[in-house]
Parts: structure tokens; C-alpha cells; sequence
């Protein structure tokens, strides 16, 4: 790779940020024709990455990258083959039309700018994560992708329902996440490759490894999250509470095809086990019926949509499980054509609800000549949805039933499915494109009439080359199916699928296919009013699971809280000192470690009489029944530490410890005197017993570990450099004076720091008086 | 004089850690004063203790002559004695305000912050 193509890429991976960062200051000054402009940073990306469609047709990949932790082997490096470009041209083409219809479809709104932000910020990230090599870097964009999606769909953040789907959407898929990040660990220490180009390479090493099933799992929790497989499903319709291109873009055309995109990606390596071609189709399978079915129920366009999406996605992952050939192509084929029909479908949902002032199905009818611009893009989208040649979506269901050809236990059930599937999403299909613009004229909210250029440029461009790409069936194939079907098969593959209707098994199935779907069709309204009221029947369901499991962690939390954190103080007390009464003895008694018996201590008789008066002091303090005796006593037994020091050589600290003391003594008096305080103990007895045998196993256990460090032998290395050095260095006789002010002077500054901040805070604490009214006082502040 | 020393100190954490799981913050107060005393002394026993003889040198010389007391533990308890005073000083005021705008020395009194039975936090999003 020649240097200056790298730099370009890595520019391209930028470059949405960067648009991003200038987003909000060009909508201030252009208004909402900062689209303009702002498209022009995805085009570019779809120009610079045309210019690979030659080189990786025929075969070959594109790396690059730069050094980013070379200490754990992560890079930040691009891989680009035939999946990453087809995605990568997906997200930035479809990318560039969304900015221009925010551009209309938030026009005159007051935070417009930040939208652009966020969903360029959303392109950057999604672009990164399918162009990346490294885990490390897929990880973080994926998870970039999981927090600009949260954005996205709080965007509204004033209604409690955008709050919810947002949070909804960011547990799960950032639960997911984690699993996913769990996953490709187990894959680097399975075989040693924390790249995507390095584990391509290495054949059968992960399936043969012992954890194979863990890494499956693990990256399959990654994968179903993000892509809404049942039981998954529910965060996907919810986050249709975000604004339309959101949907348009994210949750229907890119982000939630990540998940397909992850498992298409390890196909190579993870796939052609029994248990990938189990629980792929198992779950794909089921989502695809769950999702047409409740599809089947919505009155909302956008909501129609969204259930569709999720069928879609599981017919993804049944295709992508069934391991064969065919399948994959078909998947390929089937993901190309969603992204363009669906987010075309989703652009006119918005449309309409912009321009009529509703979604709902039942209250829109007969817009066809009040805006016949977006049902010419509607229809068009509607018949590669439904399956129906010429349209790309046509090649993708030939090939699906072709797939389905394959000699198995389960085969006659999943070719059930798909057609049930199939016949469901082409009804809905029909009933967004149809239902609002045929028939009579319904009243509608707003006066609909034709949205401006910005509004319909995205829809009618993703229609037209639906249709465009399907009749040059062998061009897009050459560049674009085939590249990728290869990059997923892990294996040169051709698709030979074009609009010509050939005589064959899956022909009969796409006749059965639609035949249904028109009859469903036609009974559209019952079948809606049978499924509310199966629904209804069944009561409970994942979304209300999720708001069930929130609710009782925050009971938990409070309960947790409760018990922890309980605002008594004396319970802190003790736990803490039961803790370090437990770390001083454990290490003694586990280790043996305990001191040996000490000979009787030789002291002379005045020595004596200072620990007598010592101990008469705390003792007295712990009795004293007025304060007044409280206070004297703690003076005597300040009083005998200075004396101990004094007898031991010391003299230094005995003149400041008998100075603090006095202090000590003088200014508890003055605030005692002040106080009606009581000094004595009020405990019960069994409290009190309670409180001693804690303070007894403290004092016993410090004493002995203080026996014990005095019995091993001194090190006295550093007394004997201050010994040394004090005179020849520092001038001072007095060792610990020199100490204090020379060896250490940083750490007395330090100290008169300390004193001086107290002064202070001591001084605010007596000036500050707040009303009663008010919390306590501010302490320091 | 190490072994007395250490039994002392042990008793000075027993009796200040006693204070200091009183309820009445008078009380935890003093046994944090004893409690600076103890950890003083547990350092100026780890020191090591080597009678009377001051580290100080003596005139006409560069080093100390024969067997003195550590200097280490000394200059770092000095160090200690002072923090450990403006600490107390500190909560000696802090008390003080707090019986003054509360009216009660019981710590399980003070409960601004703290409220009893505040119920669940919202439920909502």
C-alpha cells in the first residue's frame, strides 16, 4: 500500500469526527442548509472507497495502519475486504443522503446542529468499527456506536419515553458489548491472534480450541444484542422514539446490521460447527416470525417498520447460520437490498409524518397526488421489500429459497418460515408504501402536500438504485456481491442470480410467497385486531421484563444502601475497627507470627511512677464523670507522654508535646464550658462490653505487633546517614532540629501548610452562621 | 523498656478506640487525642529505645559519639504531635458548630444528611 493512500484512509476514518466537530457551528451560520455541506464529508468517503471496489473484486485486501499500543500488540490498523466495503460504502453512501434529509427533516429546529453532530459522530464510528483489523479497536467502536445511538435516540430528551428507549438501548447493547469484549479475548488467548486478518488466517485453530463454545457464546451475546434478535428484540422498536433519520439510518440500514456484520466476519473461522448452524438459524428463525408477527399488530409506520427490521435481521443470522454457499450469497444479496429498500421506507414514514402530521395507518389515505414524488420512492422501495422483480430485493429472495434447497432435518421448517416471513414483511411492505397514498383522501393533521428536494432525495435516490443495481445484475454482483460473499464464505464465490425469472423450485416459492402476501394483504385489518388480541393474552413480554429488572436494581441498590450506609456513625466505628482488629491478628495468628514472651522489663523506680500516672490518665479520662475531670485526665496522660519522652531522650518532643497539651487542655475548657455537654458514658452494659472487647482486641493486637517488630533485629541504615551527614552536611548539631528543617524541610513546609489551611477552615467554621432554616454548616468551604 | 513501653501503648489504642465507638462526640473526641498519643508512642517504640542520651553532636566532633537515641522517629513524631493538634482543633470546632446548629452531641442524632426512612428513589427514567 502505497503511504499516501494510507494517510487518505486514515483521514476517511476521521473525517466524520471532524465533521462533527464543525457541525454545530456551520448550522448556526447556514441554518438547516448546512446539510450541503455536511454531506460533502460522507461523499468523500464514498469516492475514496469506489476507488478499491477494482482491487478488491479482484480478490485482494486492503490493510494499513499505525502503531497504538506496540507494548500489547494493538494497532490501529484498517482491513478492508469484500464485507468491510460493502459495508463501508453502505454506511457513507446512505450516511451522505441522511445528512441532507436531517437537513429538511429537522429544519428550524433549535438544536439541529447537534444532531448533525451526533449522527456524524454515529458515521464515524460505525465506519470505524467495520473497517477495523484489531479487536481492540472493533471493541471501542462498537461501543462508540452503542453511546451515539443512546444520543440519537435521547436526542428528544425532554419525554420520558425517548429517556427510556435510550437507556433501554444502551443496557442492552452495551451489556452486549461487554460479552463481545469477553468473546474476542477468549479468541486472542485461544490462538493468539488479536487481529481480524491475523484469526482469518489461522483456518480451523478456533474451532478446534477447547473453549470454542465459550468464545461462540460470548460473541453471539455480542451479536444478538446488537442486532435484536428475540429475546433481544425489544430496545429496537422502542428506539424508534428517536427522530427519523435516526431510524432510517441506525436501527434499520447500519448500526443494527453490526451484529450480522461481527458474525459474517467470524463465519470463516467461528462458523461450519454444529452448534454455529444450531443456534444461528434457531434464533434468526424465531426472530423473523416474532418480528413479523408483532409487525403485523403496529399501526405506526415507523413502528411497522421497526418489527420488520427485526425479521429481517433474524432472516440475517438464519441465512448467515445455515453455513452453505448459497446462503451466504443470499444473506449478502438480502443485507444489500434491506439497507437500501428499508432505510428508503423509513425516509418516507418520516416524510409523510412530516408533511401529513401522522404516522398512523389508520388516518392516511390518498396522498398519491398530493405527493406523488414520495410514493413513486415508496413504491418503488415497497416492490424490492415484497420481493418483486426487477428489484434487488427480488435476487435476494430467488437466492434465500434457493438456499433453503439444501438437504436436512429442518429443512421443511425453515422453508416454512422463510415463506411465512417473507409473505409478512412484503404485506408490510406494502401496506407503509400502499396504504397512505391509495384510496380515498383521509383528513389528515397537517395539509400534506410534496416535502422539499431534501426530504425526497434520500428515499427516491435508495429506490432508484434498488432498482438500478438489479437490472445490472452482473455489475454489482462483479463488485460488490461477489467480493463480499467471498470475504464471508472464506472462499472465491460467484452469483450468477439475475431479474430474469428462470423455472425452478424457488420461483414456485416466491409465486407462493406473494400470493399469500396479497391475501394477508387484503386482510390486513383482522389480522391486526386477531395479534392485539393474542398479545394482549400473553400479557407479559421482554420490554416489561426490562423495566420489571431496573426497577428491582434500584430496590436492591437502596436496600444494599440501606444496610451499608445506614447514617449512624457508631456502626462505622465499629466495623472498621472490627476490620483492623481482623487484619492485625490474622497475619500473626495465620502465620505465626506471634511475638515471643518477653522478660520482665527492667525499669527504674521514677520510670515507673510515669507509666503509673500514664495509666491513672486514661483511666480517669474513660471514668471522669464531669467534664471538667475528663479534661484534666487527658492532660495527665499527655502530661506522661511528654515525661516518657523526656526520660528517653527525647527532649525536643517533650517540649512540644507538653505545649500542645497544655493547649489542648486550654481550649477544650473554654469550648467545654460553652457546651452543655456530657463527658460520661451513657452506654448499656452489654454495648459497653461489646465496645471493650473491640478496643481490647485492637490494643492487644497493636501491642504485639509493636512487641514483635522491636524483637527482630534494627536496621539503622538511616539513623546512622542523618548521623553521619548532619554536621558535615547540614551544619546543625541537633540531629532531629536538622532533620526537621534541613533533610526533610519540604515535608515541614508541608506541615506548616497543614496548620495554617486548619487556622483557616477552623476561622470559617466559627464566622460562617447560616439560618436555621438551612443544612449544616459548610465545613472549610 | 521496649516491652513496658508497648504494653502502654496497647493500652492507649485499647482506651481511645473505646472512646471513639461512643455515641456522644465529646467522647470520640478525647479518644482521638489519646489515639495521636498512641500512634506517637508506637513510632517512637519501633525506633527502638535507647535511654537518656540525646542525638545531639557534641562539640569539636562531626558525628554522634557512642550510643544515643534514634533521631529518625523523633524528628517524624514531631511532625506528628503538631498535624495531630490542628486536627483536633479542628473537630473541636466542628463539634462545637455542629452541637451549636443541631443541639445534640449523639451522632445518631445528626441525620441531616443522612435522613431515616427517605423512601425509594424515583422508579422512573
Amino acid at each position: 500500500m502505497a503511504d499516501g493512500s494510507q494517510s487518505v484512509t486514515f483521514l476517511a476514518l476521521i473525517l466524520p469526527f471532524l465533521a462533527a466537530a464543525i457541525a454545530p457551528a456551520l448550522t448556526r451560520v447556514f441554518k438547516h442548509n448546512a446539510a450541503w455541506v455536511l454531506a460533502l464529508a460522507p461523499l468523500f468517503l464514498v469516492v475514496h472507497f469506489f476507488g478499491y471496489l477494482g482491487d478488491v473484486a479482484d480478490g485482494r485486501t486492503v490493510t494499513g495502519g499505525y502503531s497504538w499500543i506496540p507494548s500489547l500488540g494493538v494497532d490501529f490498523a484498517w482491513f478492508i475486504d469484500g464485507l468491510s466495503l460493502t459495508f463501508a460504502l453502505l454506511i457513507s453512501g446512505i450516511g451522505t443522503l441522511i445528512v441532507l434529509y436531517a437537513g429538511g427533516y429537522l429544519k428550524g429546529h433549535e438544536q439541529q446542529g447537534r444532531f448533525f453532530s451526533f449522527i456524524l459522530m454515529f458515521m464515524g464510528a460505525m465506519q470505524g468499527l467495520v473497517l477495523s483489523d484489531s479487536f481492540m479497536m472493533l471493541f471501542v467502536f462498537w461501543e462508540l456506536t452503542s453511546i451515539t445511538s443512546f444520543l440519537l435516540i435521547g436526542f428528544d430528551h425532554a419525554r420520558e419515553a425517548s429517556r427510556r428507549a435510550a437507556i433501554q438501548a444502551l443496557v442492552v447493547t452495551g451489556l452486549g458489548g461487554l460479552s463481545l469484549l469477553a468473546g474476542l479475548l477468549v479468541i486472542w488467548a485461544a490462538t493468539g491472534q488479536g487481529t481480524l486478518s491475523g484469526l482469518l488466517a489461522t483456518g480451523d485453530a478456533l474451532r478446534a480450541a477447547p473453549f470454542y463454545l465459550l468464545a461462540l457464546v460470548l460473541v453471539l451475546g455480542g451479536a444478538f444484542t446488537k442486532s435484536a434478535q428475540f429475546p433481544f428484540h425489544f430496545w429496537l422498536p422502542n428506539a424508534m422514539e428517536a427522530p427519523t433519520p435516526v431510524s432510517a439510518y441506525l436501527h434499520s440500514a447500519t448500526m443494527v446490521k453490526a451484529g450480522v456484520y461481527l458474525l459474517m466476519r467470524l463465519n470463516p473461522v467461528l462458523g461450519e460447527t454444529v452448534w454455529w448452524e444450531t443456534i444461528l438459524p434457531v434464533f434468526g428463525g424465531t426472530t423473523l416470525i416474532v418480528g413479523t408477527l408483532l409487525a403485523i399488530r403496529q399501526t405506526d409506520l415507523k413502528l411497522m417498520l421497526a418489527y420488520t427490521t427485526v425479521a429481517s435481521l433474524g432472516l440475517l443470522v438464519m441465512l448467515t447460520g445455515f453455513g452453505s454457499e448459497i446462503a451466504i450469497e443470499a444473506a449478502v444479496l438480502y443485507l444489500v437490498a434491506h439497507s437500501m429498500f428499508k432505510g428508503a421506507l423509513f425516509m418516507v414514514a418520516g416524510l409523510i409524518d412530516h408533511e401529513a402530521g401522522t404516522r398512523d395507518v389508520r388516518r392516511l389515505g390518498g396522498l398519491r397526488s398530493a405527493m406523488p414524488i414520495t410514493f413513486a420512492a415508496a413504491l418503488l422501495a415497497a416492490l424490492s421489500m415484497g420481493g418483486l422483480p426487477p428489484f434487488f430485493g427480488f435476487l435476494a429472495k430467488e437466492e434465500i429459497y434457493a438456499a433453503l434447497n439444501f438437504s436436512g432435518g429442518w429443512n421443511g421448517v425453515f422453508t416454512v418460515v422463510a415463506i411465512v416471513g417473507n409473505a409478512l414483511m412484503l404485506v408490510i411492505g406494502f401496506a407503509v408504501a400502499l396504504k397512505p397514498f391509495l384510496g380515498a383522501a383521509v383528513e389528515t393533521p397537517k395539509h400534506a402536500h410534496e416535502g422539499p428536494v431534501l426530504l425526497w432525495l434520500g428515499p427516491l435516490t435508495l429506490a432508484v438504485v434498488g432498482l438500478v443495481a438489479a437490472v445490472f445484475s452482473g455489475v454489482s454482483h462483479h463488485y460488490v456481491s461477489e467480493p463480499m460473499a467471498a470475504a464471508v464464505a472464506g472462499a472465491p464465490v460467484e452469483i450468477y442470480i439475475s431479474v430474469v425469472p428462470h423455472a425452478s423450485l424457488a420461483l414456485l416459492l416466491s409465486l407462493v410467497t406473494i400470493a399469500l402476501g396479497i391475501a394477508i394483504y387484503l386482510l390486513l385489518d383482522r389480522a391486526r385486531d386477531a395479534m392485539a388480541g393474542v398479545l394482549a393474552a400473553i400479557g407479559w413480554g421482554p420490554d416489561r421484563g426490562f423495566d420489571q429488572v431496573i426497577r428491582g436494581l434500584i430496590r436492591l441498590a437502596d436496600a444494599v444502601t440501606g444496610v451499608i450506609q445506614n447514617g449512624r456513625l457508631e456502626v462505622y466505628m465499629v466495623v472498621t475497627f472490627v476490620m483492623i482488629a481482623i487484619a492485625v491478628w490474622t497475619p500473626m495468628l495465620v502465620f505465626d507470627e506471634l511475638p515471643s514472651m518477653p522478660s520482665v522489663p527492667d525499669l527504674t523506680f521514677y520510670e515507673w511512677t510515669v507509666f503509673a500516672i500514664a495509666i491513672i490518665g486514661l483511666g480517669a479520662v474513660v471514668y471522669a464523670a464531669d467534664r471538667l475531670t475528663a479534661i484534666v485526665s487527658l492532660g495527665i496522660q499527655g502530661f506522661a507522654v511528654a515525661l516518657l519522652f523526656l526520660l528517653l531522650g527525647a527532649p525536643d518532643l517533650s517540649f512540644t508535646q507538653f505545649m500542645v497539651e497544655t493547649l489542648s487542655v486550654v481550649i477544650l475548657a473554654l469550648v467545654m464550658t460553652r457546651l452543655r455537654l456530657h463527658p460520661s458514658d451513657h452506654r448499656p452494659t452489654p454495648e459497653k462490653l461489646l465496645d471493650m472487647t473491640i478496643a481490647g482486641a485492637c490494643g492487644l493486637g497493636f501491642a504485639l505487633l509493636l512487641l514483635k517488630v522491636t524483637q527482630i533485629p534494627f536496621d539503622a541504615t538511616l539513623s546512622e546517614f542523618f548521623s553521619t551527614y548532619s554536621y558535615v552536611i547540614a551544619h546543625g548539631r541537633n540531629i532531629v532540629n536538622v532533620i526537621i528543617v534541613d533533610f526533610r524541610g519540604l515535608d515541614t513546609l508541608g506541615e506548616i501548610a497543614v496548620v495554617m489551611i486548619t487556622g483557616l477552615a477552623i476561622l470559617a467554621l466559627i464566622r460562617i452562621r447560616v439560618p436555621r432554616t438551612s443544612k449544616q454548616p459548610e465545613a472549610a468551604s | 523498656m521496649e516491652t513496658a513501653l508497648t504494653g502502654l501503648v496497647g493500652l492507649f489504642y485499647a482506651v481511645s478506640i473505646y472512646m471513639m465507638l461512643s455515641k456522644h462526640i465529646i467522647r470520640v473526641l478525647l479518644g482521638i487525642a489519646i489515639f495521636g498519643n498512641a500512634v506517637n508512642m508506637t513510632i517512637f517504640t519501633a525506633g527502638r529505645v535507647l535511654r537518656e542520651v540525646p542525638p545531639i553532636i557534641a562539640e569539636g566532633r562531626t558525628a554522634l559519639d557512642g550510643v544515643t537515641a534514634n533521631p529518625l522517629p523523633q524528628a517524624l513524631i514531631l511532625t506528628a504531635i503538631v498535624i495531630s493538634f490542628s486536627f483536633f482543633a479542628f473537630l473541636l470546632v466542628l463539634a462545637y458548630r455542629a452541637y451549636q446548629e443541631l443541639g445534640t452531641d449523639n451522632t445518631d442524632e445528626m441525620r441531616i444528611a443522612e435522613p431515616e426512612g427517605e423512601g425509594l428513589p424515583p422508579l422512573g427514567y
